[in-house]
């Protein structure tokens, strides 16, 4: 994990970096981007004729690219960029590419300590991952569904195996997807496979799968589950047992499954977005006990607390005892906190982040175009142009906050008292 | 053109070579028919059905209004009514005991010989949806594997790309990419925000405008441009809005493409998704898909681009040049008129962009069906003369307006429409909104 202890909590306050100045000196200024730690801004930027390049805390990268997109902080404040030069692909990390380039790069994910960066890439045609530019050894003539291991050292997606002539629903409805791990294809195929997660050690991998047109189920290492399913959805691993677990759709009703076997004793019109407990005691999933109407479940006891259009972004606290989530009717979104829902409503919110002694939740908030932070329900007095997620100090007492303010860039520690009041 | 047939004694209006149909067909047995059709009858569709099936009485003042019974000279096997007779009341009537012909001939009337268009509901007295009855159809012929190949492949496409073209996952980012280049000539300061997360508008498209249709980007990213909108687009499989597992019936598939759709828009924190010019992707993210996945509405609100162009114009974010000269009429597509009211905003748009505008008629809600919506376009060049001989009356109603060109706001209209102008030789260029927006409106930042 990454190291916070490090990171300067002591500093109340510090414009980082006058970013209006910044349109003065490129031609062109991309969306910002704020490091874990707050210390550094960045934005692609134009930096001449058919030049790109990344402009961090005011300085511009030396080198430069072709285009330059999907700009993003890793968890260890590393800065990552899909970059182009010569009509070939790769990505560069605070400034320096990869030495290996592709024909493409689609997608770039990294582990959770930041360390390994991974890439969803096409060369001559061909696709797979790569690991800080180390590509698979073996390509596939298709490849979707890109997945990482927690720690980044294992990649997967799903493959096409077998040539299809274009039309043919024959050859397709005979099986040719299967998930490739690292670059090896499991044995089996599917009519499809979709979406994958791999075991905390990274050594296992479970996908969704349909085995024929009508028949789904969850595979683990290439190995469905006995039970088939009239639909699935996304897997995910018990963190300490190791058992797989999925929503599966029994009848009309959706309820989730263990290893192919009925966990809960309860249905719902929907249900997904399953979430382990840091102890993996207790298991939560977004659901609609009613059609048109959505919730959470733990353990299969749906909350009171109903939203018409939807529930998102579930977290559960670092004891597992509390649950935050989002929730929307019509326009307006609001925080769900143990089936509590906070007053105020927002045109945007983003995920909810729980203190380490899980007393507190903050959240990332949007209304009227000007954005800020609420913490248990209250906004913070400040009113920004742009924030971005709020974050605890290790000890919970103090609050990072990152925020862009008359264009500028300040990065802010404030008492956790001082937003809970 | 294929003349009707009886083929083991059942009779077929027309017949057409598929290998999807014939090819199904071969596997059905009489006892897999039964068991498939009890089990969706039973389990899936409830009172509604029952209802629709109880109500009906037969007065047949469904037929006038469908464009393949008034093309084929009333002919009385296109009226809906027919249509049911010919497959669900059978169906029912005989607990699912119907033959393997019965069957095929059943998927071809369903699939492509009715557009789901709903025009039919509007003049039964009950209001009988019979566009939901032959969706249960299809859903019956998809569990016996007789759906036309075309379409069928392009839920295959659906299903693994979540896109409908086989794009693949680096081809949709790329080809933005050259269309923001391309634009970026005319527009210097244009750009095409990919993955912008907490932007104001997420806009998506159909799988045909990276593959065949680029100019379409690129006129959407200089409408955006010039209107000084927070936009993006994702890199990532859930920008294709349209659905055609939604008319294979293929619910499980459908169900799952929306569900990357909205998860997508949420990732990205946007407060709402624009769609382009497309009727049948409207229906699957505001009505069919969504409502499959328990969403009683859209989870984030679903703008059509004809909704969006109206609120541009009506605001002034985009401002008219020089009104189009040439003479215009509009198609009304069912999805979004009949099903979601956009006619008098398709007309302030067409009026603020055109100076010599002529209705079709009928028109708004009443208009005739392109033939080509409900997936009978996707089911491809076995059954293009179906969409031909059955919309004589579109080619009549479009050149009674003596316009020289025809707006489609949909996509899979605008192609039928194509069809339609070619076969009858109308000489009348079929164009979309943003076609002569593009072509009319003020751009401020263009060198």
């Amino acid at each position: 994990m990454v190291n916070m202890e490090s990171w300067d909590w002591d500093t109340q306050e510090k414009t980082v970096s006058d970013t209006n100045g910044w349109k003065d000196k490129f031609e062109w200024v991309e969306e910002f981007q704020a490091s874990p730690d707050g210390e550094k801004v960045a934005a692609i930027v134009k930096t001449g004729e058919a030049e790109f390049s990344v402009c961090v805390n005011g300085e511009a990268w030396e080198n430069t690219f072709d285009k330059c997109w999907y700009l993003r902080y890793g968890p260890d404040g590393r800065l990552s960029c899909i970059v182009s030069s010569e009509m070939e692909w790769t990505v560069a990390v605070d400034g320096q590419a990869w030495d290996q380039s592709f024909g493409y790069v689609m997608e770039v994910k990294f582990s959770e300590d930041g360390k390994n960066v991974c890439a969803f890439i096409q060369q001559d045609g061909m696709y797979g991952a790569a690991i800080n530019g180390e590509p698979w050894e073996n390509l596939y003539s298709n490849m979707t569904n890109f997945a990482i291991s927690s720690d980044g050292q294992h990649t997967a997606g799903s493959v096409q195996t077998e040539p299809m002539d274009e039309g043919d629903i024959f050859k397709f409805q005979s099986g040719i997807f299967t998930a490739a791990v690292d670059g090896k294809a499991w044995d089996k195929t599917f009519v499809n496979v979709w979406n994958k997660a791999f075991s905390p050690d990274g050594k296992r991998l479970a996908a969704e799968a349909r085995m024929t047109l009508y028949d789904y189920t969850i595979v683990v290492d290439g190995v469905p589950w006995s039970e088939i399913y009239s639909c699935v959805w996304e897997p995910i691993f018990n963190p300490k047992t190791g058992a797989v677990v999925a929503p599966v759709k029994v009848g009309a009703s959706w309820t989730l499954a263990q290893d192919g076997k009925t966990m809960w004793n309860r249905s719902f019109v929907q249900c997904w977005q399953q979430i382990f407990s840091p102890d993996a005691s207790r298991v939560a999933a977004v659901v609609a006990p009613k059609y048109g109407k959505w919730t959470v479940a733990i353990d299969g006891e749906a909350w009171h607390s109903i939203f018409d259009d939807m529930v998102s972004d579930m977290v559960f606290s670092p004891d597992g005892r509390r649950l935050a989530a989002v929730g929307k009717n019509d326009y307006d979104y609001s925080v769900i906190v143990d089936d509590t829902v906070w007053n105020g409503t927002y045109d945007m919110l983003w995920q909810p982040v729980f203190s380490p002694d899980s007393q507190n939740v903050a959240i990332r908030a949007e209304k009227q175009g000007r954005q800020t932070i609420v913490m248990n329900g209250k906004p913070w007095k400040q009113e920004c142009e742009q924030v971005w997620d709020p974050v605890f100090s290790p000890d919970g007492s103090k609050v990072l906050i990152r925020s862009i303010e008359g264009g500028r860039y300040i990065r802010r520690v404030l008492p956790t008292t001082e937003l809970t009041g | 053109m294929a003349e009707g047939q009886v083929i083991d004694g059942i009779y077929f209006n027309e017949v057409w070579e598929d290998a999807g149909l014939d090819e199904g067909t071969k596997k059905l047995t009489p006892e897999k028919i039964e068991k498939v059709i009890n089990k969706v009858l039973e389990g899936e569709t409830g009172a509604r059905l029952k209802v629709y099936v109880d109500t009906c009485v037969h007065c047949g003042l469904c037929s006038d209004a469908c464009h393949y019974y008034l093309s084929h000279d009333k002919d009385p096997t296109y009226a809906p009514v027919a249509k049911v007779k010919q497959t669900m009341w059978e169906m029912i009537k005989k607990k699912g005991r119907v033959s393997p012909t019965f069957m095929k001939r059943a998927s071809q009337i369903a699939s492509t010989q009715c557009n789901v268009c709903m025009r039919c509901a509007m003049y039964c007295p009950f209001g009988i949806d019979i566009a939901y009855i032959m969706s249960v159809v299809r859903r019956i012929c998809h569990f016996l594997g007789i759906t036309p190949l075309y379409i069928q492949d392009t839920a295959h496409s659906h299903a693994v790309t979540m896109n409908q073209m086989w794009v693949k996952n680096d081809e949709w980012p790329d080809t933005l990419q050259w269309q923001e280049e391309d634009a970026q000539e005319e527009i210097p300061t244009l750009r095409i925000p990919l993955e912008k997360e907490g932007a104001d508008i997420m806009y998506s498209v159909i799988g045909p405008e990276p593959k065949f249709l680029a100019q379409l980007l690129y006129q959407a990213a200089v409408i955006f441009e010039t209107a000084g909108l927070n936009w993006t687009m994702p890199a990532t499989p859930g920008w294709d809005n349209s659905d055609m597992a939604m008319y294979t019936c293929d619910n499980e598939i459908m169900g799952r493409v929306k569900r990357v759709h909205f998860e997508t828009a949420r990732r990205l924190r946007v407060k709402k998704i624009v769609m382009g010019e497309c009727g049948h992707a409207f229906r699957s993210i505001y009505d069919r898909g969504n409502r499959w996945l328990a969403w009683k509405m859209h989870p984030v609100y679903v703008e059509h681009a004809i909704e969006f162009y109206y609120n541009l114009l009506k605001s002034g974010k985009i401002k008219i040049a020089k009104k189009y000269e040439e003479s215009v009429t509009l198609h009304d597509p069912c999805n979004v008129m009949r099903g979601r009211g956009l006619y008098e905003m398709a007309r302030y748009v067409v009026n603020e962009m055109c100076a010599d505008f002529r209705e079709m008629e009928p028109n708004r809600e009443h208009n005739y069906c392109c033939c080509a919506g409900g997936g009978v376009i996707n089911c491809g060049p076995p059954f293009k003369m179906t969409r031909m001989l059955g919309n004589r009356v579109k080619a009549e109603q479009i050149a009674a307006t003596g316009a020289k060109v025809c707006i489609s706001p949909c996509h899979n209209c605008h192609s039928g429409l194509e069809d339609i102008v070619s076969h009858y030789k109308l000489g009348v260029h079929v164009k979309f909104i943003s076609d002569i927006l593009y072509e009319v409106m003020e751009k401020p930042g263009a060198v």
